[in-house]
């Protein structure tokens, strides 16, 4: 699975602003609110999914990315959304370190394929460190969505 | 590599939903307390058993097969002990 199957292009994100693990996930949730791939009622709903799944244990994996997500039945399909910090968010990862890169997954949850594809996709990219490297100093989306477009056709590592 | 010879023990991922996040995760942690060098296997793919993003690539289906394998001083407590993690290891109701 590539990034072009599953990220929402309106919803990535240069430069957050926010310093806290909620403030990052509103953020991301409301961009794809913004992009009208999830309904004004469910908004909130989503927003408590993803907490929740963060209480059984962060999704901050080290190396600086963290991938939050949940399963909802509101969305048809695997959407998800890219976030960069400039600064950092201190998210409880794995290695203590503070998170630069978001990939946030919302996947139907009878698609649980769809969702472990997406992960493995973002977690091969992100082993590259130019990838990471390149993604950190993006300044804007479109310099995000050139990176996503390029991993996608195989110009960096495995 | 470290001394002492190498201890490897196979797995067949058994939850549906395949090894998501959280059991890798918890993996990791475990693989943290000793000492050996360990590595996943897959498909001739190998995976330090410490980096959570080298082990989500491998992308671990149910009914796959993947190998652990340790080489060190504890190399047998360590692949013992996360054998049984994964032969232990059952998916609460919430998604990964």
């Amino acid at each position: 699975m590539k990034f072009a199957d599953f990220v929402v292009r309106e919803a990535v994100i240069a430069d957050l602003k926010t310093d806290t693990k909620e403030g990052v996930i509103r953020t991301m949730v409301k961009s794809l609110l913004d992009a009208g791939k999830i309904a004004d009622d469910e908004f909130e709903g989503i927003i408590k999914a993803i907490m929740k799944r963060e209480e059984l244990g962060s999704t901050g994996i080290g190396r600086g990315v963290a991938v939050p997500h949940t399963k909802h039945p509101s969305v048809k399909k695997l959407i998800g959304a890219v976030a960069v910090s400039r600064e950092g968010v201190d998210f409880d990862s794995l290695d203590g370190e503070k998170v630069h890169l978001f990939f946030m997954l919302i996947s139907p949850p009878d698609r649980p394929g769809d969702h472990l594809r997406a992960l493995e996709n973002v977690s091969r990219q992100l082993r590259d460190d130019q990838f990471c490297k390149f993604l950190k100093q993006a300044k804007t989306p479109a310099d995000i969505l050139h990176l996503l477009d390029d991993a996608d056709h195989n110009q960096f590592g495995s | 590599m470290s001394e002492g010879s190498v201890v490897h023990r196979s797995h067949t991922v058994k939850v549906p939903n395949g090894l998501h996040l959280r059991p890798w995760m918890q993996f990791v942690k475990l693989a943290q307390n000793y000492k050996a060098r360990i590595e996943v296997v897959k498909d001739s793919v190998r995976c330090d058993a410490r980096s959570v993003l080298s082990l989500l690539s491998v992308g671990a289906g149910r009914g796959e097969l993947i190998v652990v394998e340790a080489q060190g001083e504890d190399a047998q407590a360590a692949v013992d002990a996360l054998i049984g993690f994964l032969d232990g290891y059952e998916d609460i109701e919430e998604s990964s």
